[in-house]
């Protein structure tokens, strides 16, 4: 073992994917074959990937349970489904959509994302990484086992008590969901705090905090306000657990609880993490954009402090899920006025969009057509938002399908739509071959139309008085129409759907080759081949502007970035870390090793809660053990990660 | 070429502040302080709907609430002190022994909730007060036994020789933790044992 190694001076080389440089650190860096090879993997792009095929799959099961309810719901006193199976079903759509699609694909864009995007050879924890994967889907098979024991989760995904309590809902159902959100929990924070982390200390030198990507500035929003807002509903659904349990008094009128204060806990965290799934989204759209307006985004500045300051507010706002409890008329009015507020940061970037497709000149292609089509239903759905903000309407039309109307066209339009714009982006890069236009264009209209066919009509079965969540409703009420609208809508969404995954598939294998830069992209991610090799760069980038590619075209920022010369970091994995605002040179860190640590103490901690579950303590006791024993072999000093004192003192 | 890509001198692995660990450290500590938030929230919340008939008829009591809090802060200051002590004169012996103390002061904190908790004259399921005191306490329990656990292996490492004067990012991270915890407590000591006697509304 060589002398520990306390300070260096990089060489500077210039390299490129062909220089022996490259082939050592292709060696370095690559996933080993095999099984093993794939359970220990820690590479971001990996891990994104997995992020990306498993939340999609998540989408499809949440789609098909919303098709079931759909048949359910297209004629008056249908029988297809039991109330109970009907009560289980909107439940499972919504905690798959919101918690097992929504938030985790947007990882999945930005696990892959990040270290290309700011010039980074991975992510600031890569065991930690694949562990957020890992603790993802494990969190998302235990809330899923439910289906098995048949106590699949019944009450809606905002769970209000006391029905979520013992005394209304004596299965296992809310037990399902309950420890699975805290397990889910630690997932999304593991995920938050290397998000952050990665984009304060990861850039590429000189890609200073105003030259960054609006992407990671998006998911480094979020995943602060993650961290933040996580804690509130695990705490939430620790004490509902407790409550349910061991008879504890916290949201029982007996004993002095109060169900209120589930509602408060629940929606401190769930109203921003409505901008933690569709800010990051927001952010590939300002992004990508650009690529097929042929300019800059308009307003980077003032689109960035709108993100921020959206996620600020969005602090501020709980209250307004709340009108209708009756809580004091001076509180309504503040949470009131301050999602009218909000309204202003968020539209800032829908201004920023259309400026920059009105000042660009437009390539018509699938990605730019979602992109288009997100600004409009993003439109729609912040105007609804914005009827809801306002008290008086609130009370009328709060618990009525204009509410589920409104959270369709936010997390479809905002959410759905960019990412699938996204994909058709990014697809090239991750694989190396383009997705096919013309299927692609066929499927966008079959989505576009069958979208807007299902959920415009909704908004009117809302003002038609028609109560969210319940499984049938009598004839005669002028509820017919609209559902039935809604129905058909729904199908031709999920046959375009299924088109778009087709074309994913096909492409996957026959696609045209992509080549390095596809869209004629300015940022650094179109620097590297498609796919990138598992080292990303092989010597470290300076940036000196919002696109580097694209310097010299356009007026922006001051000398010429570079790629093909740079500091060579390569006595094993190493990375650059750089300072928070300037992204000056900081340190070199040592990275770790691929390392099965991750999937193996994901499995001790899914016998934990599964132990709890069961009230197996043993099992529970024995998960708890066993995971803090991983974690100490995991964190151990070692002495090729330079974490250690070397021997000559 | 860029200016910044001139030769300059860095740290290697991890050195102090320039490793991630200790940034990851920071993450932890916000999202657990807002967990801590969260709680004394649920319980200032609920304290408000109730009014005056929230608190038992017997409060909280010092017996051990106070020597609970004297030898957290005690122990927080040791390790503060076994930090200046490594980045001045190296990991050696004392430094293991200073690491052992606070670990133990830990432990002597652990020992005094349980007969705190012993001593109280509620229990979790008396009603929502004594099942918020015993939350808060409960959460943070486990929070400083897992803070006791990092403390041995501080101890542990310290005495394998693995760190020195440079390679102290490892123990700073740990004892972040600690500061975190133990200063905490103060927040949940105030909410649980002074404020119901402060005469208010």
């Amino acid at each position: 073992m060589t002398a520990a190694e306390y300070h260096r001076v990089p060489r500077i080389i210039g390299a490129d994917y062909d220089s022996p440089i490259a082939r050592t650190l292709e060696r370095t860096w690559e996933t080993k074959p095999g099984i093993y090879g794939w359970i220990s993997s820690v590479d971001h792009k990996e891990v994104g990937i997995r992020y990306l095929v498993t939340s999609f799959i998540f989408l499809i099961l949440g789609g098909c349970m919303a098709l079931v309810m759909r048949l359910q719901l297209a004629t008056p006193n249908e029988s297809l489904l039991t109330p109970e199976q009907y009560n289980e079903l909107f439940s499972a759509h919504a905690i798959t959509m919101i918690f097992l699609y929504a938030q985790p694909v947007l990882s999945g864009f930005s696990n892959y994302l990040f270290p290309l995007v700011l010039g980074g050879r991975d992510m600031a924890f890569p065991r930690m990484n694949m562990f957020s994967y890992w603790l993802y889907l494990a969190a998302g098979l235990f809330m899923y086992s439910s289906i098995i024991v048949g106590a699949v989760p019944n009450n809606g995904w905002f769970n209000y008590a006391p029905f979520s309590l013992k005394e209304y809902n004596p299965g296992m159902n809310m037990d399902f969901y309950a420890l699975g959100m805290v397990f889910l929990g630690i997932s999304t924070t593991v995920g938050s705090a290397n998000f952050v982390v990665t984009f304060l200390r990861m850039r590429a030198p000189g890609m200073s905090i105003n030259r960054v990507p609006i992407l990671t500035w998006g998911t480094t929003t979020i995943s602060v306000g993650n961290l933040l807002a996580v804690p509130s509903v695990s705490l939430a659904f620790f004490l509902l657990w407790l409550d349910r349990r061991f008879g504890t008094h916290f949201f029982k009128p007996e004993g002095g609880g109060q169900p209120l204060l589930w509602q408060h806990l629940f929606w401190m965290f769930a109203h921003p993490w409505v901008y933690v799934v569709v800010l990051p989204a927001m952010g590939m759209v300002s992004d990508a954009l650009p690529f097929f307006c042929r300019r800059p985004l308009v307003g980077y500045t003032v689109v960035v402090l709108g993100t921020i300051t959206t996620m600020a507010l969005g602090f501020g706002v709980w209250l307004h899920h709340m009108f209708a409890t009756g809580i004091p008329f001076l509180a309504s009015v503040f949470f009131s006025g301050a999602s009218f507020v909000i309204a202003i940061p968020s539209a800032v970037s829908v201004f920023a969009w259309i400026a920059t497709i009105w000042s660009g000149r437009p390539v018509m292609t699938c990605a730019f057509l979602y992109f288009a089509s997100f600004i409009v239903m993003f439109t729609i759905g912040g105007v609804s938002g914005v009827m809801t903000a306002a008290v008086a309407a609130d009370l009328q039309l709060t618990s009525t399908y204009f509410v589920v109307a409104h959270i369709h066209y936010v997390l479809i339009g905002i959410n759905l739509f960019a990412v699938l714009g996204a994909l058709h982006v990014w697809f090239p890069k991750m694989t190396g071959r383009l997705m096919d236009e013309k299927v692609g264009l066929v499927a966008f209209w079959i989505i576009f139309i069958g979208f807007n066919v299902a959920f415009l009509p909704m908004h009117a079965t809302g003002f038609l008085g028609m109560p969210r969540r319940i499984y049938t409703y009598p004839a005669g009420l002028g509820w017919e129409a609209t559902n039935m609208l809604t129905t058909v809508g729904a199908f031709i969404l999920a046959v375009g759907l299924l088109t778009y995954v087709i074309n994913i598939l096909r492409s996957r294998s026959s696609g045209a080759l992509a080549g390095p830069n596809p869209w004629d992209g300015g940022t650094m991610e179109w620097a590297t081949p498609s796919p990138p090799p598992p080292y990303n760069f092989p010597v470290v980038p300076t940036v000196a502007s919002r696109h580097p590619l694209w310097e010299g075209r356009i007026p922006e920022g001051v000398g010429r970035s570079e790629w093909r010369n740079g500091m060579a970091l390569d006595d094993g994995k190493e990375a650059l870390a750089t300072t928070v605002l300037d992204a000056q040179p900081d340190a070199i860190l040592k990275m770790p090793e691929d390392s099965p640590a991750p999937f193996i103490v994901t499995l001790t901690i899914s016998a934990f809660f599964v132990g709890l579950l069961l009230q197996l303590w043993w099992l529970a006791g024995a998960g708890g053990f066993a995971t803090l024993a991983g974690l100490l072999v995991w964190l151990w000093p070692e002495r090729e990660l330079e974490q250690r004192a070397g021997a000559a003192q | 070429m860029s200016q910044i890509t001139q030769r300059v001198e860095l740290p290697v692995g991890s050195m102090g502040r320039h490793a991630s660990g200790w940034w990851g450290m920071i993450m932890l500590i916000a999202t657990e302080g807002a967990l801590f938030g969260y709680l004394l929230f649920a319980y200032y919340y609920l304290a408000v709907q109730h009014g005056r008939d929230w608190l038992p008829p017997v409060l909280p009591g010092w017996a051990w609430s106070i020597p609970e809090t004297v030898v957290l802060l005690v122990s927080a200051g040791v390790v503060w002190l076994a930090e200046r002590r490594l980045a001045r004169d190296g990991g050696d012996l004392l430094l293991v022994v200073m690491l052992l103390v606070a670990a133990l002061l830990g432990v002597a904190f652990l020992v005094l909730e349980v007969f705190d908790w012993a001593s109280e004259s509620f229990t979790p399921y008396t009603n929502a007060f004594g099942s918020l005191f015993f939350a808060i306490t409960g959460i943070h329990f486990l929070h400083l036994f897992v803070g006791v656990l990092i403390l041995f292996v501080l101890a542990l490492w310290a005495a394998l020789g693995y760190f020195d004067r440079r390679r102290t990012a490892i123990l700073m991270t740990g004892a972040l933790y600690w500061y975190f915890v133990s200063l905490s407590w103060l927040a949940f000591f105030f909410t649980l044992y002074i404020s119901p006697r402060l005469s208010v509304g």
